[in-house]
């Protein structure tokens, strides 16, 4: 059979599986489901997560080896990823490291939950706070009120702003606007868009399940 | 002799208080009387007990007419207690499934503890301390030869539960000898229904087996939960699953319009005839910006978003991701796509591999333009910052699931002069986008990009389906309001589907 067509038939097959199984509630149909949903897929993600580390290796080492622009980041990148492996698989008992393989017991060492707690929570903390300025520099130059659309963008976002005003008042004016903002004009568009979103969803699994879209496997 | 004599009288009073606040202490009615006791309320009436319709079985819906004295009558009924009749069958399964669950636990428990007391055992050679060191060897020793034996026990009592389990069937058909009333619900007064829903898994405590004969009454409960009267019985109802989810005909029934529609105009468009579909700029923008990178000899980013490869947007992600992957090896430009989860990895791996060899160019492929970065998301994002302000792409690409992300990798985009295209389905990111990036697909428009990017007309058949299904939903929505407004609630029971 030609190597592109076997994807599609099995593309056909479990996506129709799929669809008819939304409408059939019994349990045999909810089995097939999970050991299709539940059971697969942890299994080939974990298959596809040994192909991403060896991918995320080898462009690293080739950076290394070639000394491309920049190629200190891997080494850091690669002495990281060995060194968190080597404190999550190894368990120090007594005065000799020993591997543990089948057990969870590496992810409770204390070194591996040093490295977690005080290397990659703070460094995720700290990308995650950039979001607050990030949002300031993007509001500035969203509320520039350059033409009647932006005026009115920075009008509602004055109001919503206001509404925690301590001003007497105000605030409580405020907010019953900006509740009104939210309620009305907002959430008509939001459904709108979300209307928009299940009907492309559904052309687009259609499209995808009956082999009329096959961009997905490099056919464009 | 006076001070005696107001010490007297002071104490005569305060006789006379205590003695007036006890007989106020006791409860009098209007007239005077003592309250008369709760009586026994009237029992529910009208119960009936059916199979839940549309789900997997496992669950029982009750209904009842109120007692005459909840909500009038003598007032006296607090709730409701729903009972069923329970053969001991039942919980010697129960009992025996917590043996096994306490057998599995102390088999982790031991397995946690054996390297803990291996270590105490060297620590306290090392110590001199033999005696001690002695007892843990022992320890050790049981541990590891039961431990040997354990997991065959284990096996063999779950094997013996599991075949226990096909006599269910018979034991509730033993009804009313071998069993008793077990309460497995409540309500509040003024409530007449109730739904008996249990698992599924026969290892949960609250496992409610299908093609069992049930029984059940339900109690008025008063405000002294001794003073009760119970309805009568009803039974035998079996728990049953269906095959179709009546509930979500509504949904099987616009889904068979919406193929229909498309599968009409993908008709048409084979047949040659001309759609007209509106023209979308950022998918415009998406040729722009290739010619623009490589113009400038610079790279083109291509993020596909934290989504999965089962998400709808990922997949319409990687449509776009081969037309564009098509252009940029016909024009020879650099493209960079690093991914977060490794499945999506290896299908933009082949996406983009086919896409090439499309485009008569398979030596241009190079492993390293798709690559796995990472499965923490602000690490991940780290790694795409890094290559726009390192690299210095052209034009940076954002097309699929995007969370918490999306405004700091957009924004260190712009900061770094690239051209950017995004493409959301997650409705609260797409302002951000929107404002960050120079053109952005809203919503639908991202499953859009593929068609509009390939101009083919099979694949425009399918936006003009959507057009008209939208065209629907606008008509439908606006006779609904009507409907509402007039209180025709029929028109709204059309589409009303069940989860």
């Amino acid at each position: 059979m030609h190597k592109r067509q076997l994807p599609f038939i099995l593309v056909f097959i479990f996506g129709a599986f799929m669809a008819v199984q939304y409408f059939m509630p019994h349990e045999s149909s909810e089995f097939i489901y999970e050991f299709f949903a539940l059971d697969w897929v942890p299994i080939i993600g974990i298959f596809a997560l040994a192909l991403g580390i060896w991918s995320l290796i080898k462009v690293s080492w080739d950076k290394i080896k070639h000394r491309r622009q920049d190629w200190q980041y891997s080494v850091v990148l690669l002495a990281g990823l060995f060194t968190i492996i080597f404190f999550g698989f190894f368990v120090k008992v007594g005065e000799h490291w020993e591997f543990r393989f089948m057990t969870s017991d590496g992810l409770q060492s204390y070194m591996f939950r040093h490295l977690f707690d005080y290397i990659v929570i703070p460094g995720q903390a700290t990308v995650f706070s950039l979001l607050a300025f990030y949002i300031a520099s993007a509001s500035y130059r969203a509320f520039r009120a350059r033409n009647l659309l932006a005026t009115l963008l920075l009008s509602a976002a004055l109001i919503m702003m206001l509404r925690f005003s301590p001003i007497p008042g105000l605030g409580e004016y405020m907010s019953k606007t900006a509740t009104w903002l939210l309620n009305v004009p907002n959430l008509a568009a939001k459904r709108a868009i979300i209307i928009g979103i299940g009907l492309g969803m559904v052309a687009t699994a259609m499209k995808v399940v009956l082999g009329i879209e096959r961009g997905y496997m490099g056919k464009g | 002799m006076i001070r005696n004599v107001i010490y007297g009288i002071l104490l005569a009073l305060m006789s006379v208080c205590l003695a007036l606040a006890q007989t106020d202490a006791v409860p009098q009615d209007s007239a005077g009387t003592a309250p008369a006791a709760i009586s026994p309320p009237q029992p529910v009436t009208g119960l009936t007990a059916k199979d839940t319709p549309d789900d997997h079985g496992h669950s029982i819906t009750l209904k009842w007419t109120l007692s005459p004295d909840d909500q009038g009558g003598a007032h006296s009924v607090r709730t409701y207690e729903v009972f069923r009749w329970v053969p001991f069958f039942m919980d010697s399964m129960h009992a025996r499934q917590y043996s096994v669950d306490s057998l599995m636990g102390l088999q982790t428990l031991w397995r946690r503890y054996l390297p803990f007391a291996k270590d105490s055992i060297k620590y306290f050679e090392k110590s001199g301390n033999a005696e001690t060191a002695r007892r843990f060897a022992d320890t050790v020793a049981y541990i590891e030869k039961r431990t040997s034996t354990l997991r065959g026990e284990i096996k063999s009592l779950q094997r013996g539960i599991e075949n226990d389990w096909e006599r269910a069937p018979q034991a509730h058909a033993q009804y009313p000898n071998g069993g008793e009333w077990q309460m497995v619900g409540q309500t509040f007064a003024g409530q007449g229904n109730y739904v008996n829903s249990g698992q599924k898994d026969n290892t949960a405590s609250d496992y409610l087996p299908n093609g069992c004969n049930f029984y059940y009454r339900v109690d008025a409960v008063t405000a002294d939960p001794k003073i009760r009267t119970s309805s009568e019985i009803v039974g035998p109802v079996q728990a049953t699953g269906q095959w179709y989810n009546v509930g979500r005909t509504p949904s099987l029934f616009a889904t068979g319009i919406f193929v229909l529609l498309v599968l009409l105009f993908v008709r048409a468009a084979r047949k040659g005839k001309e759609l007209y579909v509106r023209p979308l700029a950022g998918i415009e923008a998406v040729d722009e910006a290739i010619g623009r990178a490589t113009e400038m000899g610079k790279p083109i980013l291509y993020v596909l978003g934290l989504g999965t490869a089962a998400d709808i947007a990922t997949i319409a992600s990687f449509t776009v991701l081969a037309r564009v992957a098509k252009r940029v090896a016909e024009y020879q430009t650099e493209l960079i796509v690093p991914t977060y989860d490794p499945i999506v990895m290896s299908v933009a791996q082949e996406t983009i591999k086919s896409a090439y060899a499309d485009a008569g160019r398979p030596d241009s492929y190079r492993e390293e333009i798709v690559f796995f970065v990472t499965q923490n998301q602000f690490a991940y994002v780290s790694a795409v910052n890094g290559i726009m302000l390192r690299q210095h792409p052209a034009t940076n690409v954002y097309m699929g699931k995007f969370f918490a992300e999306s405004l700091i990798l957009a924004e260190t985009g712009a900061l770094a002069g690239s051209i950017q295209i995004s493409g959301t389905d997650e409705i609260a990111q797409i302002p951000f986008f929107v404002v960050a990036c120079d053109y952005t697909l809203i919503g639908e428009e991202l499953y859009a990009a593929s068609a509009y990017l390939g101009r083919e007309p099979v694949l425009l058949g399918s936006l003009k389906a959507q057009d008209y299904a939208k065209a629907a939903v606008i008509i439908l929505a606006i006779l609904g309001a009507i409907a509402v407004n007039f209180g025709w609630t029929e028109f709204r029971e059309i589409f009303r589907v069940v989860r």
